[in-house]
């Protein structure tokens, strides 16, 4: 089937464009540069991101990785355009970005499928809001159920389906808009192990398929292995970015891949990155639920 | 698997199994009737009320004076459906008016509304439009809540999905905030048809106008006891009526959850 780009919404085409040298990249087609995003909490102001800076080179995967409360999603939201009254900027293709837009798709950690809609109305949503034929629609939406292994269910609702097979849904549903980056929030963090390992290979297939640019947000380290080129680690709260540890594991990759020994030790090294972030997480969140015993 | 949980999943077990609980319920008063347990002057024999049917149907115009309640629940029912769901959008979207009225809104949704129809009376006279309009008032607060709460109730996620494809406001109401409400609203709607028929009928037996609850009100004053038991036989046909409507319509816009 041939790429068409379909219009979805809008990129701001009049913001300022971006040099390599502002990026730091040249080849960059997503650059998160120095976002710092803040929010007034009872407690006062809390910085959630703290002058995070990424660039995402073309057919690029990339995991964010930290403990619970680091920024992760709030990073994620901010990216996708979820977000405002932030720092920073965020530009795909060297065009400065604001709001939600087209060339980012979105997949979140929720179940996000639309339960009034069948798998192929779901997957055929954004094609709709960009008002194709429905004979052209569907038959691009095909394609996507297709290439998440679905086909067969196109006339299933979601309350039929399982939670690996909805969350595929929602995939196939945000690669049916063709973006240029895909941005995943922790989509399988509520899959058992086993799924969650045969979606990865899931992911890896597409990707490889797609040369699809993809940014991942997880908290789990052995998804962001087996998925990643690179891996963001970032610290407990405030987010910054701790470490970009380089993924040097052969590509096409298969789950296979998680008994292997190098595997092992990327997975020890993240590890050592997040053990530290981690503990200062949870005495946090002890430290905030004995004063809120003591309020009591 | 045990007989039991067998007979479930059979297709006509539960409705034949539904069917005979009925009758034999009333085969039970039947004969509760007879050995003089209840009162056959204030509770008349099912097989009465069932020898009544012919002479309602017959002498008391039952089939014009059903499509008369009918048709006033109906005008009710789309009056209270139009005015009901724009009145819940119309508070989902301006919070100001949600905060200010959302108390008073719930407040009328509990209060004995049946008691303005003298007022009714006064404004509209002695006519089918007071009662079209007492169902109307009646129904009209669970329905605004419902919706209201429908719309709130819409998950996080799904707002954010429409807002990441880019969305208008018109489309992510009509896309996702509406679908996502619409088994919520239906439950508001039920809720609204039941306080409008009620009032409907009420109305109708009060004033002595009209349809079926005029009928009631007639073989009531006449001591027709089996032809008043009748009578409201047919006003449950209505609400059966008015029902599957409903039911088909939920269907149509929602074919699954």
């Amino acid at each position: 089937m041939a790429a068409v780009t379909v219009p979805l919404g809008r990129v701001d085409a009049g913001a300022p464009r971006v040099t390599p040298a502002q990026t730091g990249s040249e080849q960059a087609i997503l650059v998160v540069d120095d976002i710092v995003k803040r929010f007034e909490t009872p407690d006062g102001v809390l910085t959630a991101v703290d002058h995070v800076s990424l660039s995402v080179s073309p057919g690029e995967f990339v995991g964010i990785i930290g403990p619970s409360g680091c920024g992760k999603s709030t990073l994620f939201n901010v990216i996708g355009g979820l977000l405002d009254g932030y720092e920073g900027t965020v530009r795909v293709a060297g065009e400065r970005v604001r709001g939600p837009h087209a060339s980012i798709g979105m997949i979140f950690q929720e179940e996000s499928t639309f339960p009034w809609r069948n798998v192929i109305d779901n997957v055929a949503f954004p094609l709709e809001i960009a008002g194709l034929p429905k004979a052209e629609r569907y038959d691009r939406a095909r394609h996507f159920v297709k290439l998440v292994g679905l086909d067969g269910f196109e006339r299933r609702y979601p309350a039929e389906l399982s939670g690996g097979m909805r969350q595929r849904v929602s995939m196939a549903r945000t690669l049916a808009a063709q973006p240029k980056i895909l941005l995943m929030d922790e989509p399988f963090a509520s899959l058992d192990e086993q799924t969650r390992l045969l979606l990865g290979d899931k992911v890896l297939q597409i990707q490889q398929e797609l040369k699809q640019t993809t940014l991942l947000i997880t908290h789990n380290i052995t998804e962001a292995v087996q998925l990643s080129d690179r891996i963001l680690v970032m610290t407990y709260r405030p987010g910054k970015v701790k470490r970009m540890v380089e993924i040097k594991l052969p590509r096409p990759r298969t789950s296979e891949i998680v008994s292997s020994e190098a595997f092992g030790r990327y997975v020890a090294q993240i590890w050592g990155d997040l053990r530290e972030e981690a503990g200062r997480g949870m005495e946090d969140e002890e430290a905030r639920k004995l004063r809120e015993g003591e309020h009591r | 698997m045990t007989a039991a949980a067998t007979l479930a999943k059979n297709r006509y077990v539960p409705a034949a199994l539904g069917v005979l609980s009925f009758v034999v319920f009333i085969a039970l008063i039947e004969l509760l009737i007879r050995v003089g347990v209840i009162n056959r002057f204030i509770v008349p024999m099912p097989s009465d009320i069932i020898a009544a049917f012919p002479r309602v149907i017959m002498e008391e115009e039952v089939l014009h004076r059903f499509l008369l309640t009918a048709g006033e629940a109906f005008s009710a029912s789309i009056l209270v459906t139009i005015f009901g769901v724009a009145g819940g959008v119309l508070l989902h979207r301006y919070n100001l008016l949600r905060l200010a009225t959302e108390t008073w809104v719930a407040a009328v949704a509990a209060a004995p509304l049946v008691l303005m129809y003298p007022l009714y009376l006064v404004i509209f006279g002695r006519s089918a439009l007071t009662i079209v309009m007492m169902g109307f008032t009646a129904g009209l607060a669970p329905i605004i809540l419902k919706t209201l709460e429908g719309l709130m109730g819409t998950r996080r996620v799904l707002i954010n999905v429409g807002r990441s494809f880019n969305l208008t406001r018109s489309q992510q109401f009509w896309k996702i905030l509406f679908p996502a409400a619409l088994p919520t609203i239906f439950v508001g709607l039920r809720l609204g048809l039941i306080f409008s028929l009620i009032n409907i009928v009420g109305v109708e037996f009060l004033i002595n106008f009209g349809g079926l609850g005029q009928l009631i009100n007639e073989l009531a004053e006449r001591y027709d006891l089996p032809g008043t038991y009748a009578a409201i036989c047919f006003v449950i046909l209505v609400s059966v009526c008015v029902f599957i409507i409903m039911e088909r319509l939920e269907r149509w816009l929602r074919p699954v959850d």
